[in-house]
């Protein structure tokens, strides 16, 4: 067991490496790249520059200066308006994560409960209707169904959606974010759950006596679960992703939007920080949701 | 006589009913031959497109995917406007052209019309340059289309050639295949394609200027060479595994043990097994891609300006929703049909050719 | 005479599958005496183990039970609704399966799923249950089971999950023990040591045992009464010295010839001819007659109906029809 975690730690260790070394260098090719003082918005921003990074470096040395810096949480100046972007990685991000809590949250349980429906009344219409409903919401990217919610909500409802930390507006956005991965997660646990519940394991429950309600939860759920540890990793990394268009489409100030707007903008210094510092994310939720799945599944595992 | 049971004797002649003795000769082979039907045998192939027809709904978005290739290939060759083409009225340009409802027709138009000259209609309305929408929406969905299915073969070779050398090769080289195999995957493959493309957009943007690259634009050769470097992990992990479990198998073992050539084997037991599983593959990466490219272009990232695609046409409609809620509508709901058709039709071919799901 | 404490009288159960009904019981019938251990014996596909799932009522899904009864003491269990089958189940009925790997829950340590069995029919509880599941690991010969009772199945070998399914079975001494080919999938040698140690238990707590499998030496030595079974019907059954000696049936008599005898060890094996039923397609008659070397005409369009030969012995073959008829040919012949 300890062999795993410590090839699977050693993994993400490598691999949030390599992110930063192909952001950096792959910024660094842009003519001017990202530390390039000219790039700058304003003469303030461009003084600032100047005073915070030696560019007259080789760009391997540069490397590891940014290295250093990022170890202790220097992400650099926005070139655009001069601010620390730690800070502003900070600020938005609690936003995001907020948004991105909440919709993982709702996918996970709803998913979760639909799946299970759909697994216990499977071929009735209970299922028939969850698996139309999760087939249309697996072809319907986040940024379309955002769009098309705001399309419906503003136009017809007559309803400007503003966004506030009110918890009512974050109704939309949620629906936008956390629909595809409710979908995937209940035909996940569908078919799981039926993959389970045929396993022999269940039957000799049942011939123990157990209750229904314990072989379903007790015996299959438990075993049933472990594909789905598996897909939280990538779920994260799909909120992630689409929180930048959801953000964006109903202008809440968080993350994704700030990235966006960077990457409209030139902003390089902000692409490359808010890069690293998602795919630090990312890396960090695979990692965990393998783990997890480890924990949870004393099996040896000879893949 | 014993009573015991009502199964045996019961005193009386049980078996005054057969009185016709005949029917205690014995039974010829013929007729013992008929009682034995077996099912009719068929290839895995065959077994799978019954299957695949018998499936109503995956049959039935595989028509109508073809009825949408078919409309985009034909449809605009019937419409005279060119999907970047700002539609002129005898020479000149027409304000009033933007942004025309379906069907509508510009005051300059309704004018030229009045003096007998044929305007043919824009069904989808125009856009806020005077082009008709109905053109560049299809010619959205084929460059849509066109980006899915290539990025999906460009995964599918490299993938396939990957997997099977790792698989066939077995030992110290599968090992340290797959091992780069895992870096790979780890990566962020979404965060690496919009930096690719913003990389790409200023490094090579001007080089690259009136060359048919740059009509393709920076974004969409990032996406490309993204899923070249990254994309084809999947596909090589799962070939890999299949090459692997097919040869440990152990009806390849009796193939080879009554003599059967190595080509015959890979022919006859490797391939079907292989192949069903990398068809359905791909056909649900069409549908991936697609997403990805429509995201992009909704960021601004994907295919350069004058060249629509569903995702930049949706961006661009954004701004004007309340006034022209059909100019969002029409793309988004292009994409959704799009992906929901390749969906259910990879779905459907999954649940046909699928061997562990055969009954 | 001892109790019947099962009797199963005409029981039908079906598969209701996309293609079609698939009768996998065809109308049995047969009883249990406290104490003794019954033989279910018969090929893959011929409806004994979903006979064991029928008594129970842990068939999945196709499967139904359409006709027929089950007496447990006198009760028809197809009655029962399932609070009292599973009041039943674990406790005065348990069954053991084939396959110990796949019959036990993974993720759950193995004293974990005993003591499980354990608190759901007895009042123990805590310390009591666990000490219990000791004393049952122990029971079924299993050693240092303070520490094995924390493991996981795969932790175990093959002949000590077998063991740990024992274990569970007869955690509450259940009244009869269904064993559902409990050694086919176990090594030859573990073989012998379960089916010893099913023999010593049954012994000891004086359990009824039903022992399915198509092993012909296993029936021979454990089982003092047998039921042989062909797609899904039974073909003969009796005592086990009924069934050696005395075979009625025609199936029954080509089993037993096909078995390799040492003495014999230069004759060609003889096979039974032909290949096994298509469930989906039953014939008319006989379901045996296509393969078999004395089919008469009637058996390819009835069924013959159960006889009995003698005692507790019965058969459905016509070729039993024949020789009775025969008989009474020459009853008449001599009047």
């Amino acid at each position: 067991m300890w062999r795993y975690f410590v090839k699977r730690i050693a993994l993400a260790i490598v691999t949030v490496f390599a992110v930063m070394a192909i952001t950096f260098f792959a910024m660094n090719a842009i003519p001017g790249g990202p530390f390039d003082t000219e790039k700058a918005s304003e003469p303030a921003v461009k003084a600032k520059l100047e005073e915070r990074f030696n560019l007259d470096k080789p760009v391997g040395e540069q490397f590891v200066l940014y290295i250093g810096r990022l170890f202790q949480g220097d992400l650099g100046i926005s070139m655009r308006n001069g601010r620390e972007i730690s800070l502003i990685i900070k600020q938005s991000f609690a936003i995001s994560a907020k948004l991105g809590g909440i919709s993982a949250l709702v996918a996970i349980s709803l998913g979760l409960t639909l799946g299970i429906i759909a697994a216990r009344y499977r071929n009735k219409w209970p299922d028939r209707v969850i698996i139309f409903f999760t087939t249309l919401l697996q072809s319907v990217p986040s940024f379309v169904l955002a769009t098309l919610l705001l399309l419906v909500f503003t136009t017809q409802l007559k309803l400007i959606v503003a966004w506030d930390a009110n918890k009512v507006n974050y109704l939309l956005p949620v629906i936008s974010l956390a629909m595809y991965p409710m979908a995937y997660i209940t035909r996940l646990t569908k078919s799981s759950m039926l993959d389970v519940m045929n396993e022999d394991y269940i039957r000799t429950a049942r011939a123990k006596g157990v209750p229904r309600l314990s072989v379903t939860y007790k015996h299959g759920l438990r075993n049933a679960l472990l594909p789905v540890i598996t897909y939280i990793g990538p779920m994260i990394a799909y909120i992630l992703v689409g929180s930048m268009v959801v953000e964006t489409v109903f202008t809440i100030g968080g993350l994704g939007q700030e990235f966006v707007n960077s990457v409209n903008n030139r902003d390089y210094s902000m692409i490359m920080g808010t890069t690293i510092f998602l795919s630090i994310i990312m890396v960090t939720m695979n990692l965990i949701s393998d783990l997890v799945y480890k924990v949870v599944d004393p099996r040896i595992d000879f893949s | 006589m014993s009573e015991q049971d009502n199964n045996g004797r019961n005193g009386k002649r049980p078996f005054s009913f057969h009185t016709d003795l005949s029917v205690f000769m014995p039974a010829t082979e013929e007729e013992k031959a008929q009682q034995d039907i077996m099912r009719p045998s068929s290839t895995f192939w065959r077994d799978g497109f019954r299957n695949f027809r018998k499936n109503k709904l995956a049959f039935g978005s595989l028509i109508l995917l073809i009825i949408i290739i078919f409309t985009i290939l034909i449809v605009p060759m019937l419409i005279p406007y060119g999907y970047d083409e700002i539609i002129r009225i005898d020479g000149k340009r027409d304000k009033t052209l933007s942004n025309l409802k379906p069907m509508q027709w510009s005051e300059r138009e309704l004018e030229a019309k009045a003096n007998g000259k044929e305007i043919f209609p824009h069904i989808l309305g125009t856009d806020s340059l005077g082009r008709d929408y109905l053109v560049r929406t299809l010619y959205g969905t084929r460059i849509s289309l066109f980006i899915g299915f290539f990025a999906s073969i460009i995964v599918l070779i490299i993938g396939l050639l990957y997997g099977s050398i790792s698989g066939f090769a077995g030992g110290k080289i599968d090992l340290l295949m797959m091992r780069i195999v895992d870096i790979i995957y780890s990566l962020p493959d979404m965060l690496l394609i919009i930096l690719l493309s913003v990389v790409l957009r200023e490094a090579i943007g001007d080089k690259i200027q009136g060359t048919f690259l740059s009509k393709l634009g920076t974004g969409m050769l990032s996406m490309f060479i993204v899923f070249g470097l990254l994309y084809w992990v999947g596909m090589a992990r799962l070939v890999r595994g299949q090459i692997l479990a097919i040869k440990e198998n152990d009806y390849v073992l009796a193939a080879r043990s009554v003599g059967a050539s190595n080509a015959r084997i890979i022919r006859k037991h490797i391939l079907p097994n292989c192949i069903s599983v990398i068809i359905i593959s791909t056909a649900l990466q069409i549908p991936s891609a697609i997403f990805t490219e429509s995201f992009l272009s909704f960021l601004g990232l994907g295919v350069a300006m004058p060249m629509p695609s569903l995702g930049s046409l949706a961006s661009d409609a954004r701004g004007a929703i309340q006034s022209y809620p059909h100019k969002l509508l029409y793309p988004a709901l292009m994409i959704c049909l799009l992906v929901l058709t390749l969906n259910i039709i990879g779905d459907g071919l999954r649940d046909a050719f699928d061997p562990k799901l055969r009954k | 005479m001892a109790e019947k404490i099962l009797q199963v009288k005409d029981l039908q159960t079906s598969f209701f599958t996309d293609a079609g009904e698939v009768r996998a019981v065809n109308s049995i019938s047969f009883d249990l005496e406290a104490g003794k251990v019954l033989g279910i014996v018969g090929e893959s596909g011929s409806g004994k183990s979903v006979t064991a799932y029928s008594i129970l009522q842990i068939l999945s899904f196709p499967g139904k039970v359409i006709g027929g009864q089950i007496l447990f003491h006198g009760k028809d269990l197809l009655t029962c609704s399932e609070r009292e089958m599973q009041e039943i189940r674990g406790d005065k009925i348990s069954i053991i399966f084939q396959d110990p790997m796949t019959s036990l829950n993974p993720v759950y340590s193995v004293g974990n799923q005993i003591v499980e069995a354990i608190r759901l029919h007895t009042d123990r509880r805590g310390k009591e249950a666990r000490d219990r599941a000791i004393e049952l690991l122990d029971l079924v010969g299993i050693n240092d089971p303070e520490r094995r009772i924390r493991q996981y199945p795969h932790e175990l070998s093959g002949g000590m999950r077998q063991r740990v399914m024992i274990a569970m079975a007869l955690a509450c001494e259940p009244d009869i023990l269904i064993a559902d080919e409990p050694t086919t999938a176990l090594d030859v040698t573990i073989q012998a040591q379960i089916l010893e140690l099913i023999n010593e238990l049954q012994r000891k707590l004086n359990m009824a045992v039903i022992m399915i499998t198509h092993d012909l030496g296993i029936i021979a030595d454990i089982c003092d009464d047998i039921i042989v079974m062909y797609a899904g019907s039974v073909c003969e059954r009796g005592s086990t010295d009924d069934i050696f000696y005395d075979s009625r049936h025609e199936y029954t008599k080509g089993l037993l010839a096909s078995i390799p005898k040492r003495e014999k060890s230069e004759e060609l094996l003889t096979p039974i001819a032909g290949t096994p039923l298509d469930l989906l397609n039953m014939p008319a008659g006989c379901p045996f007659a296509p393969r078999c070397d004395a089919c008469m005409k009637i058996c390819l369009s009835e069924r013959p109906p159960e006889r009995l030969i003698g005692g507790q012995h019965y058969a459905s073959c016509w070729i039993n029809d024949l020789h009775e008829l025969q008989k009474q040919q020459q009853e008449l012949e001599a009047e």
